[in-house]
This record gives structure tokens, C-alpha cells and sequence, in this order.
């Protein structure tokens, strides 16, 4: 069976400093797949490059066995995979309605239309308050998104790459600088996400990674360091050692 | 795809907030109505009224780009001349009719924003700030040199008008120059009104709000501000145009950098994103300069420029939508608006 | 016409020496913009109203004063100088954490104050400068000619260039700014007092920017247009010649002052058109400027 998202020697060089290296691995479609490391491993500018952000330097990566790499950002939104990102990228003077109907209409292929009044598709607006809502952002539809609480704005940033409807979706670290109180919102909303979305997860908190995650992949500076299930990844001693220091939750 | 748009009447509340932000405010209206008005209530002081038209014109086309696209262009003027002296020349030795000069001429600077913006799509605000200045000054000394065509540093002199469509002609108190440059900005302004208000809008908003977020959600940010520069240049362009056609003179002031200054200072005074800051930034700006350069040039620079540095030195909020942001307080207040 | 005779290859030398001198020239006055922008990502378009007073604080002392024009030179650094210390100081410490926008915003509006106040004081006219008569004239070397002032201009300039060069290199203080220039969070976390250097960098930058001026005078002429008609060339060496070192911004310079003489001898139908363009094709072809590291701001 094609995977819903794999990569055959990805590399990323930064002049001299190599900072993803010859990274193989595969998600499985439906699946839900975390990506693990020490700070500095790579993980984000391993997203960086499935997304199209930062161009591969050598390597390929295949959406549902289609190749991508020399895909820009955007189109590569159109062919499935969209992600948050690490800290929050949203449009401070836009709305969360704007926002979300913005990229349910641009993904509909409405987004170029000049001459249409904002609103007037009831159907975009229907899509987009219903992702709203089920991101428990219904109360702050209308609310300038730069006035929201950090927490909030995070849930705008899972609900803008839903809205997308992306077959691959890429978390970065969705829980990454929210309050304590906060943090069982986010946890809920990943958990509860669509099955039929192939899931890959950057965590640092292993408590979520393992009750989250049926694959895990270890990435170390820039190499994929180990791979396999919860169970195996758990009882993988290099693993631990490479952990040393850094458990609960670091 | 089926055709999901529905009456107004049974919109839900988000979209109502949503073709709440297009809906005609009766300011608005209060704006255009005593734009009108001033023909009748100032019949001396056509020609004023005319260049304030013009200037609202050339600012309303910076907006576009610098108040909604996020694009700072210290070279605006490059446009605007562009299409003074496309319209100069089409009158001079092609056919002396204004709208059709003013249609060959928007042509003209449409052709120059989309050629160049392909440079400001790449780079950061800095290079951005440069090319631009750099196409303003390429253009300004094209148009020095080639002084058999422009007339040099003497301006071009003989463009003789005709009656616009052969029926109203120009006379020496600018009242047909006034009605004629009121008709186009606000025939360009309901268009633009149109555009900003529309999904493609919104998709130049974002871009110049998160260039990254945007393409993670699918807009090709390239394509959106080529299109975008491109109407603002065409804008620049018909305003260069109806400059020239309404005192039947072009001269290299219209390429100059202070030119493309003054646009940006009248955005600054009357605050970009919300397209009234070009127009009601113009009507200050104009009856100011008027006022304070009775003294020397000098006089007025030193003015605009110690404007400037108290103004952002206090805190440009406006710029960034603030001046949006007063209009929709001022609104929210008026009996009958619904939040 | 274009014959291929020594009497053509010898024209073409001068006018290379004429846009060394030129290039050498801009450079000086260039090189405290270089460092604002890349010490503080400041967009600093009014580093031309420096070297304006600087021309002008030449032109009235040696007009008005009968002060010799070497003792000015110096002159104008120190007061140019204490002027860009004054003035960085009070007005642009709160500019540093602005939007570029702002900050472009600002400096025009300091620039047209600066064009208005002079113009004011000392009339809209050129300003001529007359240079002592050791500095004047011109003699030939095997046929290329040497026009004494420009050979004078080398040598300070010059002078100056290995200055600057020793400072970086060869200073606390110099791997003290370079720190800076690099990341200056990590350099304030080092104890180096970041905004002590940043007044210190300024002030001299500006005051580079009034000698240049004051030499510039003879050169290409100074009326209160200079900081608007010199904006752009800055901005050229900078961005060209991008902000991590001297050596870039010098080539930069160096290829400007060429180019503009070149371009004025061998074209002067389209006189300062040749580098607007090749300006833009250098963006285009390397935004982030032609000598810069990859991954400059």
C-alpha cells in the first residue's frame, strides 16, 4: 500500500552544517505518527521541507506516492498536506471567521474571486463556522485574532490547517507555550481528529506521544536515529540514553 | 460546483458579519454627496478641487499596494508618470479626445506595474524599497533624456485636449476638469471597493499580514500581488493621466521621489487599509500645501518632513488599520447598525 | 571614431582612475550606513543629510572663516560626529524596535527637515569650494591623466578604507562590533554593552559621512538636494555590497563609482540610467546583495 507520506534521503545541508540527513521514513495512511528528538534535532526543518518551505537539498518526498519536492508551498496545500506551526502563524488583524473562511475558499478555488462580496457564499461561511465550532472557537468567531489568548490562537492554528482538508497533516508541537489550564483542549481536539487524516505529530511531551502516537520515529541530529511502534521505541535503551535528562515531558 | 450563494435575508450571523464589512455606510454616501456638492458650493476653486481628485486618485492606488498589500514603494511615481505623459503623447500626435488617451494610458501603466512586480516579489522591505525607487528614478531619467519625446526638463507643451467624448469641453476654471477626474476616482473607487471587499481581498490582506501562513493555505502570494500591482499601476496611471489631460502639460515633477512622497505622506494623514485615507489624506494635504508654501518651497518640506518624524515618532497606529478601526467606532455608534 | 589606438586605452584608464576616485569616494560615505544597517537593521535614509553638513559646515567655514581646507576635513568629522551622536541619542534609540516602514518614514521626514533648514540658510544654489592649489590640477602619467584631487581622494580614502579594516580586525573594539553586528542578543548576554557601541558606531559613521561630504564637494557638487539625489547610491552599496564586512560594501563602491564615470563618458545620453538598471538586475539576481553571506536579514 502507497504511503500517505514518505521521504527516500531527505537532506537539508545549511552551507557546511548538514541539518536533516539522508531522512527515510514512511507514514502510513490513517495513521497516527509522531515525530520525536532532542532540541536541535531537525524536527522542524524536517516539516520545513515536507511542506515546501525550505528547499530539499538533496532527496525526494512523496505524497500518496505522487513526488512533491519541487512543489512550492502552496501547491503542495492543494495536493493535501497542510501543518501548524511551532509558534503561532496567523493573521493578527484578520478574524478567526476570516481566516478560516479563507482558506476554505481558496481551497474550494474561490480565493481569486474579485468580485464577490466576502460572505455572500453561504457555503463557505457554513464550512467555516462549523470547523470554528468544533474547535471551541465559536465565541470569538468575530474577535481580531491578535487580541486572543495564546491557547485560543493555537486552536485557530489546528482549526486554519483543518480547513484545508488535508489527507496529511503535519503538528508541530500543537500544545508548544500553552498555559497548563489550557493545555487538555488542544490534547482533546488532536486525539479527536478525523481518522481518515493521516496524523504526523512533532512532540516533546511523551505522555501525549504515547497515548497519542501508533509509530514513532527518533529523530537525532538530523539522523533517523530509531523507529517502530510505542512499545519498542519505550523499551529501546539508546533511546532512553538519548533522553537522559530530558523526561517528563522536556 | 452548485451554486451555494443565498438571499441576504436568511444569511446566518457570520455571514452577516461578513457582508457587513462591504455594506454601504451612510458616511459613505455623506462623502461622495458633498464631493459632489463642493462643485456647486466653490465655483471658484475648481482647479483646487480638481487636483485634490487627482491626488485622492494617486493615493487610493498606493493604498492598494501599501495599505492592504503590505508592499512599501518609494517609487509609486514612476506610474503616475508613466501615464502623464503616455496621455501627453497620445494627445500630441495620436488623437486629442481624453477618454480614450485616459484608456490608452491606464493601458500603458498597466503594462509597466505588471512588468514590474515581478521585482517586488521578491527580496525583503529593503530591496523592495530600493527597486522600487530605483524603477522611479530609471523612468525619471528616461524621461530627462529623451528630451525630443518628453520635452526634457521644460516639460511637454502643446497637448491640446478636445472635449471629453467631443461634447463637454475644457474650460480655464476647471469645471469640466473637476467632474471629469470626480467621475473616474470614484468610478475607480467602486471597483476598488469591490475588489477589497471580495475573497481576493482578503487573500491580500493576509499575505501582507503572514506572507508565510498565507501559502500554507494555498494562496500563491506571487500571483495575487502581481495582479494587485498591477491595478495600482493602472490606477497611478489614470490619475498621471487625467493630471495632464486637466492642464493640457506634463512635466518630470510628476516622476519625481517627493511626488512619490507626497503619497505616502497623504496616506500617512489620513491612514491606509481602509481606502477614504488616500482621499480624505489628499483634501488635507492639498489645502495645507496650499496654505503653507505661500512662503517658499522650502517652507513646506520643512513642514511634511517635521510632520513625519513627530507623527511616527508618536505612534503610527493608523497605518496599521487604525484609522479602520475609528471609522468602524464611529459607525458602530450610528442608531441603526447592527454589530 | 572608436579606433583601437593607445590614445583610446589611455582615456579609458583615466576615466577607470576618475571611478576608483569616485568609487573610493562613496565608499567613505557609505560606511557608516553599512554598519547602522547591519549593527541595527535600521533603515537610515537620512545618512545623506551627514554628509550634507558636513559639505556645507566645510563651504562656510572656509568661505566665511578663511579656514584652510585640510583643518576642515577633520572639522567636519568631529562635528558631523557629535551631531550623529546627538541625534542618534534623542531620536533614533526609539526608532531601533520599529517597522521598517517606520523607520523609512522617519528618516525622509528627517531628511526633507534637514533639505529645508539648509535650503533655507544657504540658499537652493551649488555651493563651490575653493581647493588650495597644491590639490588642483592635473599631470600625466604615461598619457593617463591624473587629476591631482582625485589622486588625493585615493589616498585618504584609502587611508581610511585600511583604517576601518585594521579597527575590525585588529581591535577589542572591532570583534566587539563584528559580535555585535552578528547577533546582538547573544553579544549583550557576553557583557558587551550593545547600545554603548551602537552610539559609538553611529556617531562615527556619520562622521565618515561629513568628511565624505565635505570631499565630496569638489567632486559632484553639493546644494541642498545632495541627501535625495545621494539616497539611492548609499542604499546601492549597501544592499550590493551587503552589511557583514568592509571588503564587500568597498567592492560595491568601487564597481558604482566605475560604472556612473564609465557610464557618463562612453553613454552620456543615458547618464545615471545605467546604474538605476543594473541596480535592479543585481536585486533580482541576488536580493540579499551580491558580496552578503547567504541568509542576511
Amino acid at each position: 500500500m502507497t504511503a500517505a507520506l514518505e521521504t527516500t534521503g531527505l537532506s537539508k545541508a545549511f552551507g557546511d552544517f548538514l541539518a536533516v540527513n539522508e531522512v527515510a521514513f514512511a507514514v502510513q495512511q490513517g495513521s497516527r505518527h509522531a515525530l520525536i528528538g532532542p532540541n536541535g534535532a531537525g524536527k522542524t526543518t524536517l516539516v520545513n521541507l515536507l511542506t515546501g518551505v525550505l528547499p530539499a537539498t538533496a532527496g525526494t518526498i512523496r505524497l500518496d506516492g505522487e513526488p512533491v519536492t519541487a512543489l512550492a508551498p502552496h501547491i503542495r496545500v492543494g495536493k493535501g498536506i497542510a501543518r501548524t506551526f511551532q509558534v503561532n502563524q496567523l493573521f493578527p488583524d484578520l478574524t478567526p471567521l476570516e481566516t478560516v473562511s479563507l482558506a476554505v475558499s481558496e481551497r474550494r478555488g474561490g480565493g481569486s474571486r474579485w468580485w464577490q462580496r466576502l460572505g455572500r457564499d453561504a457555503g463557505i461561511v457554513e464550512e467555516a463556522t462549523e470547523i470554528l465550532t468544533r474547535m471551541r472557537l465559536a465565541d470569538a468567531m468575530t474577535t481580531r485574532t491578535a487580541v486572543l489568548p495564546y491557547g485560543r490562537q493555537r486552536l485557530l492554528e489546528i482549526a486554519v490547517a483543518l480547513a484545508c482538508r488535508p489527507r496529511v497533516l503535519l503538528l508541530d508541537e500543537p500544545a508548544a507555550g500553552v498555559p497548563e489550564e489550557e493545555r487538555h483542549e488542544i490534547l482533546e481536539i488532536v486525539a479527536s481528529l478525523p481518522k481518515d487524516v493521516t496524523v504526523l505529530l512533532i512532540e516533546h511531551d511523551m505522555d501525549l506521544v504515547f497515548s497519542f502516537a501508533d509509530r514513532i520515529s527518533v529523530l537525532v541530529q538530523g539522523r533517523l536515529f530509531a523507529e517502530g511502534t510505542p512499545d519498542e521505541i519505550a523499551r529501546d535503551a539508546r533511546v532512553r540514553t538519548v533522553y537522559l535528562g530530558e523526561e517528563a515531558g522536556g | 460546483m452548485p451554486d451555494t450563494t443565498q438571499p441576504l435575508a436568511t444569511a446566518s450571523a457570520p455571514a452577516h458579519f461578513l457582508l457587513g464589512k462591504s455594506r454601504w455606510r451612510p458616511a459613505e454616501i455623506v462623502f461622495w454627496a458633498l464631493a459632489l456638492a463642493a462643485y456647486f458650493a466653490f465655483p471658484r476653486r475648481h482647479l483646487l478641487l480638481n487636483e485634490i481628485a487627482i491626488l485622492g486618485l494617486f493615493a487610493l492606488s498606493l493604498d492598494l499596494i501599501l495599505g492592504y498589500t503590505g508592499i512599501v514603494s518609494l517609487g509609486h511615481a514612476a506610474f503616475f508618470g508613466a501615464g502623464a505623459y503616455a496621455a501627453g503623447l497620445f494627445a500630441k500626435h495620436v488623437f486629442g479626445e481624453p477618454v480614450t488617451g485616459l484608456v490608452f494610458s491606464i493601458g500603458i501603466s498597466a503594462i509597466l506595474g505588471f512588468l514590474s512586480s515581478f521585482l517586488v516579489l521578491r527580496g525583503t522591505d529593503l530591496t523592495r524599497l530600493m527597486v522600487t525607487l530605483g524603477v522611479a528614478l530609471v523612468l525619471y531619467e528616461l524621461a530627462n533624456r529623451l528630451d525630443w519625446i518628453t520635452g526634457g526638463s521644460d516639460g511637454m507643451l502643446g497637448v491640446k485636449i478636445d472635449p471629453i467624448l467631443g461634447f463637454f469641453p475644457f474650460t480655464f476654471r476647471g469645471s469640466t476638469a473637476y467632474l471629469y477626474s470626480l467621475t473616474v476616482l470614484f468610478l475607480a473607487f467602486l471597483l476598488a471597493r469591490r475588489v477589497v471587499h471580495s475573497p481576493f481581498g482578503l487573500s491580500l490582506r493576509a499575505v501582507k499580514d503572514n506572507r508565510l501562513r498565507a501559502s500554507s493555505i494555498g494562496i500563491a502570494p506571487a500571483r495575487r500581488i502581481v495582479a494587485i500591482y498591477t491595478l495600482a499601476a493602472a490606477y497611478a496611471g489614470a490619475a498621471g493621466a487625467l493630471a495632464t489631460q486637466t492642464t493640457q502639460f506634463v512635466s518630470l515633477e510628476t516622476l519625481d521621489f517627493t511626488h512619490s512622497a507626497d503619497a505616502l505622506l497623504v496616506l500617512v494623514i489620513g491612514g491606509a487599509g481602509y481606502l477614504y485615507g488616500g482621499l480624505l489624506g489628499a483634501i488635507v494635504f492639498k489645502l495645507l500645501k496650499d496654505a503653507l508654501s505661500v512662503a517658499s518651497p522650502a517652507y513646506w518640506l520643512f513642514w511634511m518632513g517635521l510632520f513625519l518624524v513627530v507623527l511616527v515618532l508618536i505612534g503610527r497606529e493608523r497605518l496599521t488599520g487604525g484609522g479602520r478601526a475609528l471609522l468602524d467606532a464611529v459607525v458602530a455608534r450610528m442608531p441603526g447598525r447592527r454589530r | 571614431m572608436w579606433g583601437w589606438n593607445d590614445r583610446r586605452v589611455v582615456s579609458v584608464l583615466t576615466i577607470l582612475f576618475d571611478g576608483v576616485a569616485y568609487g573610493m569616494l562613496l565608499f567613505v560615505l557609505a560606511c557608516g550606513l553599512v554598519v547602522t544597517l547591519g549593527l541595527m537593521n535600521f533603515v537610515n535614509l537620512a545618512h545623506g543629510a551627514f554628509a550634507m553638513a558636513g559639505g556645507y559646515l566645510t563651504v562656510i567655514l572656509m568661505t566665511r572663516y578663511g579656514v584652510p581646507f585640510l583643518v576642515c576635513l577633520p572639522i567636519a568629522f568631529v562635528a558631523t560626529a557629535s551631531l550623529g551622536a546627538v541625534v542618534e541619542r534623542t531620536l533614533y534609540v526609539p526608532m531601533y524596535d520599529r517597522s521598517h516602514l517606520d523607520q523609512v518614514l522617519f528618516t525622509i521626514g528627517l531628511v526633507f527637515i534637514s533639505v529645508a533648514i539648509v535650503h533655507f540658510l544657504m540658499g537652493s544654489q551649488a555651493q563651490v569650494i575653493r581647493l588650495p592649489s597644491y590639490l588642483q590640477g592635473r599631470f600625466e602619467i604615461f598619457g593617463v591623466g591624473i587629476g591631482v584631487y582625485r589622486l588625493f581622494l585615493i589616498a585618504v580614502c584609502g587611508v581610511l578604507a585600511l583604517l576601518l579594516q585594521w579597527v575590525l580586525a585588529a581591535t577589542r573594539f572591532g570583534s566587539q562590533l563584528r559580535a555585535a553586528v552578528d547577533d546582538a542578543r547573544v553579544a549583550r548576554g557576553l557583557g558587551i554593552r550593545v547600545s554603548w557601541i551602537f552610539a559609538l558606531t553611529f556617531a562615527f559613521g556619520s562622521g565618515l559621512a561629513g568628511l565624505g561630504g565635505a570631499l565630496a564637494a569638489e567632486i559632484v557638487g553639493l546644494d541642498p538636494t545632495f541627501p535625495l539625489k545621494f539616497m539611492l547610491y548609499f542604499l546601492v552599496v549597501v544592499t550590493v555590497g551587503g552589511t557583514s564586512g568592509m571588503t564587500g560594501p568597498l567592492l560595491a563602491a568601487l564597481l558604482l563609482g566605475m560604472t556612473d564615470v564609465m557610464g557618463k563618458y562612453l553613454f552620456p545620453k543615458f547618464g545615471a540610467f545605467i546604474i538605476y538598471a543594473v541596480m535592479i538586475a543585481v536585486l533580482m539576481i541576488r536580493p540579499s546583495g551580491l558580496f552578503s553571506r547567504i541568509g542576511t536579514r
